[in-house]
């Protein structure tokens, strides 16, 4: 994407002044920074530093304490934004008694998928073919993170919310993430990942977000 | 209703608050206190004794007003509640949480008289009669609102959370008396009908409506010195706080 | 791009809850193996006297399935909680008070429908006569779908909580007491041959509002529990 395509869309997300605080003691923000497709934005900061409370307001499982946010144009947690938006957190949200690939087709069902490709070929790109049936409880912990990865990949969100998602990765787990985030901001999509920035990241960044702790 | 909502929004503002119920509270401890030795004073020693319970009967003076305001802290504790569900004001939380023990505590009180007050008039301490298992129903709801709450790390979270279970205790109130007044007739319960309305006598009714005015004027000044100090613990590290303490400090 | 529709969703949810259920089916048959095994605790406390015992039965075996449904209450959001399943429920573009009703009648299929299996079994160990037997099984028809609805929105008010299976038996055991009265009352009147539909009416009355109200009032207490 050209950036002045990228620009001349309304931002993905927007925030102005926006931040959070806990029992009345700050977390994060006040914070100014806006997203559009095609880009992909890094949350950098320590540990503690609210770099995933940040990415639950956006997703609207927290309300902001003061400023405002927008997402997809709309409210975070509303169902304009709720619609466009997949999110990958720390705890990936498999359920470890079903397969890898009845995992995915829950989340198609709530979620919606993209007509290519299917189940079964995306489990393939993130290197877990033969995997399919295999319950998610026997994967190692990379290999639960790329199942997750296959199931952010299908649904058809434009944005992508995406907490460490380099954690428990090889080399080659890195590639793929990055590739992914690649074809993702190819297509007109944007990601906001965190990350504690001990890894090599991604050339793409658009925007940088920095919290201090 | 501008000057209500000015009230209200005042009065939601904890600094406001803390020093308008420090202000109000001595008031009504002495008008409850003052109302109550009154009331005591007519129903214990000027009300002659019923001519079938003898000074058993007395006790009503003290079950009547509790079994009332049993009800009457939980219906308050229900409309804060709802605020504080609703609207989320910090203060509407802590007004139906700290109202929750004491209701609690007067549920316990009728529950108490009421199973003295049945040995000299059933012979026995406990029955299932209609009224007396309803109030030991509330006892329960009471508890698992105050059970809840305490069970949240973050006490305003529990607050939400009790005070949407007693939101969801105030509709099924009614179901529960009307069930079991039901289930007692079904089982042909010896239901004895303590008095009725017309069959008091004025020298017993005006102790009583005393009582229960005393109750009403207790309550508040309870809620009042709870909610102070909740507020104090809740606002910990904010600078009204710090200067209260400070405050006190300097003047003791 | 193909959007979930509603129906998919429910769908996909509730067969999600089944498949489940049917991996980890040893856990489902523990409520059933209470309700059995506390409802023989009665002869063994009371004696065999077959009059005291047919008298009782009804009201035994009501208040057993009633305590077998909390037994498996605590774990309705635990799993989905401490995966993340949850947050990926309140996440997606649908209503979350339509995925929790899928998860509500799961429930209701998984722990409900095998008690309602034996309890016309221990009705009859104890000496229910034939004549309630039918009236007992309409009952349970009605107040276990009743509990389930206002067990799974009082867990989920107490989805944040670390303890919670005494504080939910605290909580939903004196909410439950109208339908224990109309439910044990029905089959009560038809032991003693005098009409029983009256309580069941009002239990259906009850559940129709319930299916409703339900639903959203678990929506709601969810997103207070964990603060969303």
């Amino acid at each position: 994407m050209t950036p002045t395509l990228a620009s001349s869309t309304p931002p993905m997300i927007e925030a102005r002044g926006l931040g959070f605080a806990r029992r009345d003691e700050g977390v994060f923000g006040p914070l100014d920074f806006a997203l559009s497709g095609g880009g992909i934005g890094l949350i950098e900061g320590d540990n503690g530093s609210g770099k995933t409370t940040l990415l639950r307001v956006l997703a609207g499982l927290l309300r902001p304490s003061f400023g405002t946010a927008r997402v997809l144009g709309a409210e975070p947690g509303s169902e304009t934004a709720r619609e466009g938006t997949a999110t990958m957190g720390h705890l990936l949200g498999l359920k470890a008694d079903l397969s890898a690939l009845e995992n995915l087709r829950i989340g198609m069902g709530l979620y919606g998928h993209k007509p290519t490709p299917g189940p079964f070929a995306m489990l393939t790109q993130v290197g877990l073919e033969g995997y399919a049936d295999e319950p998610v409880r026997s994967l190692s912990a990379g290999q639960k993170k790329r199942v997750a990865l296959a199931r952010l990949a299908l649904l058809p969100a434009r944005l992508w919310l995406l907490d460490e998602p380099y954690a428990n990765l090889d080399r080659h787990g890195i590639n793929l993430v990055n590739d992914l985030l690649t074809a993702h901001a190819a297509a007109g999509g944007a990601a906001l990942v965190t990350s504690h920035g001990a890894v090599s990241f991604h050339q793409g960044v658009t925007c940088t977000v920095r919290l201090a702790a | 209703m501008n000057a209500f909502k000015l009230w209200y929004h005042k009065l939601g503002s904890p600094p406001y608050f803390y020093v308008f119920a420090g202000y109000i509270q001595p008031w009504l401890w002495t008008i409850a206190l003052l109302l109550a030795a009154v009331g005591l004073y007519g129903g214990l020693v000027l009300a002659p004794p019923d001519a079938l319970q003898g000074d058993a009967f007395r006790i009503i003076f003290v079950h009547v007003p509790a079994a009332w305001m049993s009800l009457f802290v939980y219906g308050v504790m229900a409309v804060s509640a709802f605020v504080a569900v609703i609207w989320r004001p910090k203060m509407a939380e802590v007004l139906a949480m700290e109202s929750a023990p004491i209701g609690a505590a007067f549920t316990l009180i009728a529950l108490i008289t009421g199973s003295l007050w049945g040995k000299p008039m059933w012979g026995t301490y406990w029955t299932w009669d209609a009224r007396l298992t309803s109030e030991l129903v509330l006892f329960f709801i009471y508890l698992g609102i105050i059970g809840l709450y305490h069970a949240f790390d973050d006490p305003r979270q529990g607050a939400r959370a009790a005070s949407f279970l007693a939101m969801i205790g105030a509709v099924n109130l009614p179901i529960v008396h009307y069930s079991v007044v039901w289930w007692n007739t079904l089982h042909q319960g010896t239901t004895v009908h303590y008095f009725g309305p017309s069959s008091i006598a004025p020298s017993m009714l005006w102790p009583l409506l005393l009582m229960t005015i005393a109750a009403k004027f207790y309550y508040g000044a309870s809620l009042m010195g709870r909610s102070r100090v909740a507020l104090l613990s809740l606002e910990r590290g904010k600078d009204w706080v710090a200067d209260e303490v400070r405050g006190d400090t300097a003047h003791g | 791009m193909s959007a979930a529709s509603l129906g998919g969703a429910f769908r996909t949810m509730l067969v999600r809850d089944l498949l489940l259920a049917w991996r980890r089916r040893g856990d489902a048959m523990l409520p059933v193996l209470y309700a059995i095994i506390v409802a023989t605790l009665f002869p063994f406390a009371l004696g065999p006297e077959h009059a005291l015992l047919a008298r009782i039965a009804g009201g035994v075996v009501l208040v057993t399935v009633l305590l077998a449904m909390l037994l498996a209450l605590d774990n309705v959001f635990r799993g989905d909680l401490d995966d993340g399943a949850l947050e990926q429920m309140l996440l997606a573009p649908q209503p979350l008070s339509l995925l929790l009703a899928a998860r509500m009648l799961a429930y209701w299929l998984v722990t409900a429908l095998p008690l309602l299996l034996v309890a016309p079994v221990l009705a009859y160990m104890l000496g229910l006569e034939p004549a309630a037997q039918p009236v007992l099984l309409l009952a349970l028809l009605l107040a276990t779908p009743l509990l389930a609805l206002l067990g799974i929105v009082l867990t989920a008010l107490t989805a944040g909580t670390r303890r919670s299976g005494m504080l939910l038996s605290l909580m939903l055991l004196p909410l439950a007491v109208p339908i224990v009265i109309f439910a044990a009352g029905a089959v009560g009147a038809a032991q003693q041959g005098l009409p029983w539909v009256a309580p069941l009416a009002w239990l259906a009355a009850a559940l129709a509002l319930a299916l409703v109200l339900a639903p959203l009032a678990c929506a709601t207490a969810l997103r207070i529990a964990l603060d969303t």
